[in-house]
């Protein structure tokens, strides 16, 4: 075990090359984004692997990484709506009041 | 297999660090920035510190992220998001070159030191804690701590400094909106009371094993951070008494906690052996307050206008 | 016995990282490679911390597992419908 577990962890690592190479490419930020994520889901794999071999403390690790998984992306979706503060399921952002549109037209 | 392993981990981080400075475009940059962050807490948890990997994990794969990614989706809306035109600053590049050469022959010049240390070793019976890194930060060392805990709270009075005048009364932050009922509010409702659950177990482990009240206050930021996004809770206004008394809660019982030390016999910010174990408990219990508090305020942001969008 | 549902739940687990990992490079576009990143998510890290669930000391281990795959189960599955929002309405701007 001490052997087939850190193998399983190289291959994870290994797919990671691919995740690190679509995040070089992109096009899209999605794109880039979705690779990011990947890294995150295998490093979590990675530190699970690890943990029989190197110490269950690991796992605390693994958990911190996997509730915080979806964090960047909410601020991705967040920081790509129209008022960086929105929600890409709305379907309009609510209708601003025309003085801080003219506002934000001198801005 | 373990020294592949170990090589590979290495290449991916190098690879990483190299495109988040040399990648066109901030998005790509800011993206490798979370990868490198992602990486590195695993490679912590490699050289056996799972303490600084946590911290790592909240810190580098969560809030900068969340920070980079406002700060660059400022710069879209502002229609700023190009990159400048890139030019070799040749002090800046002679400086840095002159830095890591110096970092580089220290790194092979100082003596590997003994972990964790003979003298560690003997006076940790005294911490009051059985984890060695909760003994120094909160004990050995507390000077550190107490000072890093004001440095945060300092940032914050800088930052909120940056308000506007006309949004002094307003909420912290973007004024945030979700769709009611969908994904991302359904997401901020359930992951707060885990990620509670989450923050408190590891502040509370810290006594013993790895963790403590910056691992969890960095969690609990970060949760913090989810409920104010999805729209779960409004932020605060700068002037709520509440939330200022727990902002300062964490540096305030530290020091009346070096006082009270002084006053007993022994040196400021000593904690006397028989009473360490439950100093340091009150001590971490504030502080874990104080940080995550401040952390989430920070990234948040000072109020911008529910009228200005 | 454990040793060997260890190999065999690692291996698959590991299979659909690896799978995972070709969609997100070779697939044509981004809702389908998102796609292929929520096999890696779901079902590779599902059999990696069952595999690994079989070398277990207490059963804290095992709870603090199936809390991981939980928890990666939930942002999977909001990373996903959130990231393929945004992607298309950038599509649709054009």
């Amino acid at each position: 075990m001490t052997l087939w577990l850190p193998f399983v962890a190289l291959g994870v690592l290994a797919t990671l090359a691919g995740a690190l190479l679509r995040v070089w490419r992109g096009p899209e930020r999605a794109d880039r984004m979705m690779g990011a994520q990947l890294v995150g889901t295998g490093g979590v794999a990675v530190l699970v692997l690890l943990a029989p071999v190197q110490g269950w403390a690991a796992l605390d690790v693994a958990l911190t990484l996997a509730l915080l998984a979806a964090l960047a992306a909410v601020g991705f979706v967040k920081a790509s709506s129209p008022d960086g503060a929105g929600d890409p399921e709305e379907d309009e952002p609510p209708t601003t009041d025309p003085r801080s549109a003219s506002e934000k037209a001198d801005g | 297999m373990t020294l592949a392993f170990n090589a590979a981990l290495c290449a991916l981080i190098l690879a990483a660090a190299l495109a988040t400075i040399l990648g066109r475009g901030i998005f790509r940059s800011i993206m490798f920035f979370i990868v490198y962050g992602l990486l590195m807490a695993v490679a912590w948890v490699r050289l056996d510190v799972v303490d600084v990997a946590l911290a790592e994990a909240a810190i580098g794969a969560g809030l900068t992220g969340v920070l980079f990614l406002a700060a660059f989706g400022r710069l879209v809306r502002e229609g700023a998001e190009a990159e400048p035109p890139r030019r070799i600053n040749p002090p800046a590049a002679v400086a840095c070159v002159g830095l890591t050469a110096a970092l580089t022959w220290a790194w092979f010049s100082l003596p590997i030191p003994e972990r964790p240390g003979p003298q560690l070793a003997e006076a940790l019976p005294r911490a009051g804690v059985e984890n060695p890194v909760t003994a120094v930060l909160l004990n050995f060392r507390a000077w550190d701590t107490l000072l890093e805990s004001i440095v945060l709270l300092a940032a914050l009075i800088g930052l909120w400094m940056l308000t506007r005048e006309d949004d002094w009364r307003n909420r912290l932050g973007l004024p945030q909106h979700v769709r009611p009922g969908g994904v991302m509010s359904g997401f901020g409702r359930v992951l707060p009371p885990v990620g509670l659950l989450v923050g408190v177990y590891l502040a509370y482990v810290g006594a013993d094993r790895p963790g403590g009240a910056f691992q969890g206050g960095t969690v609990l930021a970060a949760v913090g951070l989810v409920a104010a996004m999805t729209g779960l809770v409004r932020p605060p206004r700068i002037s709520a008494p509440g939330w200022r008394a727990v902002l300062v809660a964490g540096p305030l019982v530290f020091l009346v906690a070096g006082l009270a030390g002084a006053l007993l016999g022994t040196n400021f910010l000593t904690l006397p052996a028989p009473v360490a174990g439950g100093a340091i408990f009150v001590i971490e219990v504030a502080l874990l307050l104080s940080v995550a508090v401040t952390l989430t305020f920070l990234v948040l942001g000072p109020p911008e206008g529910e009228n200005r969008r | 016995m454990a040793d060997l549902a260890t190999y065999a739940f690692t291996g698959i687990g590991l299979f659909f990282f690896v799978a995972g990992t070709i969609g997100l490079l070779r697939f044509p576009d981004v809702f389908s490679r998102l796609h292929a990143l929520t096999k890696a998510d779901n079902l590779g890290l599902g059999f990696i911390t069952l595999g690994v669930a079989f070398q277990v000391e207490t059963w804290r281990e095992i709870a603090l597992l199936a809390l991981i795959w939980a928890l990666t189960l939930l942002a999977a599955g909001t990373v996903s419908q959130l990231v393929a929002r945004v992607a298309l309405r950038e599509q649709n701007k054009r």
